[in-house]
């Protein structure tokens, strides 16, 4: 029986990196990688599940980062926005269409953006514009009116899908 | 935006998990409603059992005339399961409706019973179809009624000291019967201003023998209503049902909030009614026609 001011360790693999983190078991994981792990990629704008921003891969599956406790996910494997790139800083597709496209502005919810996308094209890699709109349906941003989202959405199925388009 | 202090036990079993369970503890499964509701200092539950090792429970089987759904499995596993979806069709039609993606690949179908939100998807779905939710403690198991089991919003029969181990969906009648499924929502995921599940089903002569609809977010729990009087007879491809929606509008009793009037929710209901009707109906006659 653990006491409510504990420290728990931590282990997960976050973009590929072994880390570990003491926390107490009330630290969410949003803040474990921004603060414990110092990967500030990842976004926090509502912390109660509403806007996407703090969106993760969580073993491959998008996850809102505010909604899990760190200590509840030890042993995970995680990618978060700054793990979409390649090591030599190649954009993903996602990345790519993003910026070719114009899907972001102020840039503050675009890392919820690129892991929900990565994610979504893994499940649907030729969506339609329904599922284009379903995939990012949960996630907010106040600048764009989210129509270059949605273009950059296709155009990152188009480079996920004919390699020959790839960067 | 952050939740309060709590002692912190990660079970390795359902027994261990069962002692832990003191009055003052909760059952984290997925989080996705009690996380943001610490966060927002709303629940302060002492001591939290995380039941995410508990792997034995991450089942969905189609056993014993229901679809079984294990405390551990995500909404998204549920929505994935083919038997699922064939054993009852009305459970992929309601799950796609639950939340958005990243949610439900966190939060679990069994949660969402015992958190008893009356705009929840699943408990309107359970309440339809009749299933049931077992509940385990350390003095042994008890099987509750879906009609017994949601008590008033967030209150559902699951006490303190037990854990709900499993949630059954009645499967769907081979022949003749549909289901459908419609809600309003301000946006895509977010909490519905109204929904309806409808079972319906086809009298030997392929005429509509009757329905039942279940209704989200119009009273303080999942509401039921037989919609058999206004429709029983109708041809069953019917164009429109404008007595199952005059039915609905009459009974229900929905109250007014921040999102709607409670008469914009009347009239949701009943143009619901008919789109979830409509949806059941044809469902119903495919089974027969194949």
């Amino acid at each position: 029986m653990s006491g409510a001011g504990d420290l728990h360790e931590v282990r997960l693999t976050v973009n590929g990196a072994a880390m570990v983190a003491r926390v107490p078991a009330r630290r969410l994981l949003s803040d474990c990688l921004r603060h414990d792990l110092q990967l500030t990629g990842t976004h926090v704008g509502c912390e109660h599940g509403v806007c996407g921003a703090c969106t993760i891969l969580l073993d491959g599956s998008a996850v809102r980062s505010c909604l899990l406790l760190a200590v509840s996910v030890d042993g995970a494997e995680i990618t978060t926005v700054e793990g979409l790139a390649a090591r030599d800083g190649t954009l993903s597709p996602v990345q790519r269409a993003f910026a070719e496209c114009h899907g972001l502005q102020c840039g503050f919810c675009t890392p919820g953006f690129l892991t929900t996308v990565t994610a979504g094209l893994r499940a649907t890699p030729e969506p339609d514009d329904d599922q284009v709109r379903d995939m990012v349906g949960g996630n907010l941003c106040r600048c764009t009116g989210y129509q270059n989202i949605v273009a950059a959405v296709h155009r990152a199925a188009e480079f996920t899908r004919s390699p020959a388009d790839r960067p | 935006m952050k939740p309060p202090p709590f002692r912190y036990s990660r079970p390795e079993s359902v027994a261990d998990a069962l002692a832990l369970l003191e009055p003052e503890a909760k059952v984290l499964a997925g989080g996705q409603s009690l996380v943001p509701l610490m966060s927002m200092r709303l629940a302060v539950p002492e001591h939290l059992v995380d039941i995410n090792r508990l792997a034995g429970l991450s089942y969905v089987e189609v056993a014993g005339g229901a679809v079984r759904v294990g405390a551990l499995a995500r909404h998204a596993e549920v929505l994935a399961s083919p038997a699922a979806a064939a054993a009852q069709p009305l459970l992929r039609k309601a799950l796609r409706w639950v939340a958005h993606p990243a949610i439900r690949n966190r939060g679990t179908t069994v949660g969402s019973l015992v958190h008893a939100d009356p705009s929840g998807e699943m408990p309107a779905v359970l309440a339809l179809l009749g299933g049931t939710v077992r509940v385990a403690s350390t003095s042994g198991e008890r099987t509750i009624a879906a009609s017994d089991f949601f008590l008033g919003p967030l209150e559902s029969a699951a006490q303190p000291g037990e854990l709900a181990i499993e949630a059954q969906f009645p499967v769907l009648a081979t022949a003749g019967a549909g289901t459908g499924f419609a809600e309003i929502s301000r946006r895509r995921g977010d909490y519905a201003v109204c929904g309806v599940a409808v079972l319906a089903w086809l009298s030997a002569d392929r005429r509509v023998g009757g329905a039942a609809a279940a209704y989200l977010s119009v009273g303080p729990v999942p509401v039921v209503l037989d919609l058999t009087e206004a429709i029983a007879g109708a041809a069953a491809d019917a164009a429109a049902f404008p007595a199952a929606a005059d039915l609905a509008r009459g009974r229900l009793r929905p109250a007014a909030d921040i999102h709607a009037t409670a008469a914009y929710r009347r009239q949701l209901a009943g143009v619901l009614t008919e789109r979830a009707l409509l949806e059941a109906l044809a469902e119903a006659r495919e089974t027969l026609a194949a």
